[in-house]
């Protein structure tokens, strides 16, 4: 079978590198060498500030993320420990009045939704091409390939501008922008999997034993590629929430009434340049780059434990 | 040799004509040009006239092919916005701009990556290994735009140090945009100098010039530099898409006068003409310096021409 021919991470060597020593020790000893081998404060970080306000902001954000709850007075407020600030808003409000926190929290959920459908999409359509071209060979590759050539040597802000120019900003825009950027590389990858896992046997044996092409493409390939990918993807999390944020900033991205980590950085752009309110755009910036953070940590992590080719010096 | 650049060629020219069909094809799911051109008064009359003028009622191929022979030639039409002036003039008022912003943060980026790149491998698994690790991680989880505008609340709004916007202070208003733009860059490029001054520092050419003596300091910096900076140099032509990107978001932030920031005030005010100009113009950029340094590694390096 497929599974046969995976190449594992050997957790064993982990073990007796040097976790093994402090097996006599006691629990909290042990429980922290066990946590150790895991990406533990990646994880904590993401659920803090991603995955809970995503799956949440309902229930836990404090205000409305789209309307000045605090009417006329509550605008522009400093976080609470500042002096003028309100312990109501504790990250402080925006201009409008409205506030921070809850904007962030809010903003999470735009943020992975995006990042999820734009990254599934892009990852099955390159997947799908990568193994076609990488199975196929031929003009199906030499198709595939010039068309990977050339969505990478197009600056793909530039694109986002053109379609923007075009038609209105949306959030379709947006991961349409996302997917012409992204699906490339999982087929330049998944291809070059692809190529080295036909010349095996087990492919042989399943072309002699009568199966079909899609049924080995399906059955046999896309086994062996699916941990490549799924390392790609985690280590895209963080790229593409990034290049929303950019585009939502320079207003080519998400439409302004909704809670966008960009767009919140956008808001504040003025304010920082007159030197009034900073909090505006610090903390929806600092948002993303603990998330982006985190998810290049636990990218690394998983690199390493599912596709040790993949692997940096 | 010849037959890799004709092939290397016409793959150019190949992604630049896809592009120009992305772009026509955009600028035409836009709607009619005539709305956007005409003036409001205008008669039904002056709208068919102006039609035929501009051969928009021609079938689409031959006005694509239109569109091609005017981009060829850098005419993209009028602005919208800017009445009198050409696309292409716009563009090419602001490229300078543009460049030396960018020559400016690959500088910023080189003096920042090298030394730390070099010390973290000949310091290989010390705390300043580690800490240059850390400022690689950094690196590559800041936002661009949002690292640009903290800099800008710190060293410009805060503590008065550098020119808040714009490029009219000479060599100081450079220097916070140019970092914002060649952070990103840092982390890439720290790693690389790491890791080729690691297999340098290995080899048997640098054993021995520290069996003849060499100061320490020399064999590090001329001898093993020269030889580690191979690697990292072939990732600047990599650079020059991020770079051209980096400058749409910095440009923006801090008001500079360059083409990205023309670009994205283009496409929020519908000025198609300007906005098609500009991305042409960088992918031109952008292909031609891939195929330069493509044909100056094959000159280089005869493996890659049979591949």
């Amino acid at each position: 079978m497929a599974a046969e021919n995976r190449i594992a991470a050997p957790p064993a060597i982990e073990d007796a590198a040097g976790v093994a020593p402090a097996a006599r020790a006691g629990w909290p000893a042990r429980f922290w060498n066990e946590a150790r081998r895991y990406p533990l404060f990646p994880i904590a970080l993401l659920l803090l500030v991603l995955v809970i306000p995503a799956i949440f902001s309902d229930l836990i954000a404090p205000h409305d993320p789209t309307i000045a709850t605090g009417g006329l007075k509550a605008r522009l407020l400093p976080p609470f420990w500042m002096e003028g600030g309100d312990p109501n808003y504790i990250l402080g409000t925006d201009r409008v009045g409205r506030d921070i926190l809850s904007r962030i929290m809010h903003g999470a959920r735009v943020s992975v939704t995006i990042a999820a459908i734009a990254i599934f999409i892009a990852g099955v359509l390159g997947t799908s091409l990568g193994i076609a071209a990488g199975y196929w060979g031929g003009w199906v590759d030499a198709l595939v390939m010039r068309l990977v050539d050339i969505s990478l040597s197009i600056p793909i802000i530039l694109l986002a501008l053109v379609i923007v120019a075009a038609t209105q900003p949306s959030i379709a825009n947006v991961i349409i922008v996302l997917v012409l950027l992204m699906w490339s590389r999982y087929a330049r990858l998944v291809r070059g999997e692809t190529l080295a896992v036909r010349v095996q046997d087990f492919i042989a044996r399943a072309q002699v034993s009568g199966a079909s092409h899609r049924r080995i493409m399906l059955r046999h390939v896309f086994p062996n590629v699916f941990n490549s990918v799924i390392v790609l993807a985690t280590l895209n999390v963080g790229f593409v929430i990034v290049l929303e944020a950019t585009l939502s900033f320079l207003a080519v991205g998400i439409p302004p009434p909704q809670p966008a980590w960009g767009l919140m950085v956008a808001d504040g752009r003025v304010l920082i340049a007159s030197a009034q309110g900073w909090w505006v755009s610090l903390f929806p910036g600092l948002a993303i780059m603990l998330v982006v953070l985190s998810m290049n940590l636990l990218g690394d992590w998983l690199r390493d434990r599912l596709d040790p080719k993949q692997r940096q010096v | 040799m010849q037959r890799y650049i004709i092939i290397r060629v016409g793959q150019s020219v190949l992604t630049l004509l896809v592009l120009t069909v992305i772009v026509f094809s955009l600028a035409r799911m836009s709607g009619d040009p005539l709305d956007v051109l005409l003036p409001l008064e205008a008669t039904i009359e002056d709208a068919e006239r102006l039609r035929a003028e501009w051969g928009l009622d021609r079938p689409l191929h031959i006005q694509y092919f239109t569109f091609l022979v005017n981009a060829v030639q850098g005419d993209f039409g009028e602005s919208l916005r800017v009445r009198g002036r050409t696309a292409m003039s716009l563009v090419l008022e602001r490229l300078p701009n543009t460049a030396a912003l960018a020559g400016v943060a690959v500088l910023v980026a080189t003096a920042i990556a090298v030394p730390i790149g070099v010390l973290s491998a000949v310091k290989k698994d010390t705390p300043f290994d580690y800490l240059g690790k850390a400022i690689a991680l950094f690196g590559q989880s800041l936002p661009a735009f949002w690292l640009g505008l903290m800099l800008m609340w710190v060293f410009a709004a805060q503590l008065g140090w550098f020119p808040v916007s714009g490029n009219e202070d000479g060599i100081l208003a450079y220097i916070l945009p140019a970092i914002a733009i060649g952070w990103f860059q840092v982390a890439a490029l720290m790693r690389l100098v790491r890791s080729s001054m690691l297999d340098v520092l290995d080899s048997e050419y640098v054993k021995l010039a520290r069996i003849k003596g060499v100061v320490e300091w020399k064999v590090v910096w001329k001898h093993c530099l020269r030889n580690a900076a191979i690697a990292p140099f072939t990732y600047f032509a990599l650079i020059i898409g991020s770079l051209m990107v980096g400058s749409v978001s910095i440009e923006f932030v801090f008001a500079w006068p360059g083409v990205g920031r023309l670009a994205v005030d283009a496409a929020n005010t519908k000025d198609f003409p300007v906005v098609q100009a500009v991305v042409i113009t960088f992918c031109m950029v952008y292909v031609v310096a891939n195929l330069l340094v493509d044909i100056a590694y094959a000159y280089v390096d005869p493996r890659i021409r049979y591949n």
